[in-house]
């Protein structure tokens, strides 16, 4: 189920990587050896607009830079030889280590971050495939309005940690809506620096600069808690999220 | 996109991945080092959602694509699936350019 939506979001990069005029080897090689989506999209947007490497690459790494949080917190999943250590490390996405951290067996969260990463890289990889032959038939893909599905996947990533709604596993619902009102109100001024800025700055930059967004969090005014805790939600980046250990905002 | 570029991009990022399984630290990183790398991924998505919806290059991109993301983004509010706010926005933008709306 979890894999179908990924290789949906496979076929629309594949797709509009290949309709906006990237050959084919690029969207391939990205989701073969890359393997997140929100970076990929991110990078490849960049890039499409002009931006320098420099810019595409540090907007991407951003965004992947919660994947060492999760390494971090799944101890074991990976096995004990360098070599098993090696090949499972590309499995690591938010997904995987969301399931895996639900499990408490050792052995068997093992198996459930295999297999669970095994299975989206390669739906993740077909999509892109089937996404790639299918831009290719494309002639006009401002026509057809692909330049607005690209916009509308970011925004489908990120909706999670801007939501309102509660969630599961939100035992302490002030905190953790005082925590979300911060991530908005950051969203909100970086969004708001980026376009700003776009006139002006070289491409790819004015995203950067909307990290000075980070600035309008408030200050923390709680302590944080000693940490033990289950790092679930904690970590969960594109989720933006606090779990209950987590977020004092 | 450049090969340097997807080169750099992939073993940057598998040199994340690979930090917890080769470093084996039983260091917790501290909470507030995890909120602000989450928070940061929202803002940049964020910001790029926002550019890539209203611009192209330096330039207001016309009001077909925005229309269509605010309807996929309605879409997405409703708890609609995935592949129908994203076939959603194209479809509006598509309409809307059809119509001559830039």
């Amino acid at each position: 189920m979890l894999a179908v939506a990924i290789g949906i979001v496979g076929v629309s990069f594949g797709a509009v990587a290949v309709a906006e005029g990237e050959p084919p080897w690029v969207p391939l090689t990205m989701s073969l050896t890359v393997f997140a989506a929100g970076a990929q999209f991110a990078s490849l947007d960049l890039a499409l607009d002009g931006a320098g490497t420099a810019a595409a690459v540090t907007a991407g790494l951003v965004l992947n830079a919660r994947l060492a949080l999760f390494g971090f917190a799944l101890p074991g999943v990976h096995g004990r030889r360098l070599g098993a250590r090696l090949w499972s490390s590309q499995l690591l996405v938010d997904q995987s280590a969301a399931l895996a951290l639900a499990e408490g067996e050792p052995a068997r969260r093992r198996a459930v971050f295999l297999a669970c990463g095994g299975a989206l890289y390669l739906a993740w990889n077909l999509g892109t495939l089937l996404g790639v032959l299918a831009g290719g038939t494309m002639s006009d893909p401002q026509a057809l309005g692909l330049d607005a599905a690209e916009p509308m996947v970011l925004l489908a990533l990120v909706l999670p940690a801007l939501s309102t709604r509660g969630r599961r596993g939100d035992d302490d619902a002030t905190h953790s809506a005082r925590r979300r009102s911060a991530t908005r109100r950051a969203a909100l001024a970086g969004a708001l620096t980026a376009l700003a800025a776009t006139p002006f700055l070289p491409p790819g930059t004015p995203v950067l600069a909307a990290l000075l967004g980070l600035l309008a969090r408030r200050p923390e005014r709680t302590p944080p808690q000693p940490g033990r805790g289950s790092r679930t939600e904690g970590a969960a980046s594109t989720e933006g999220a606090a779990g209950p250990e987590g977020g004092r905002a | 996109m450049t090969l340097l570029a997807v080169v750099l991009l992939a073993a940057g990022t598998y040199g994340l991945r690979l930090c917890g399984p080769l470093l084996r630290a039983r260091t917790e990183l501290p909470a507030r080092t995890e909120l602000l790398l989450a928070d940061a991924a929202t803002v940049l998505l964020c910001a790029l959602v926002a550019t890539s919806a209203l611009m192209e290059g330096q330039q207001f991109a016309g009001w077909a694509r925005p229309a269509g993301v605010l309807v996929g983004a309605a879409l997405a509010w409703r708890r609609a699936p995935f592949l129908v706010t994203v076939l959603g926005a194209a479809a509006v933008t598509a309409g809307l350019r059809w119509a001559g709306v830039a």
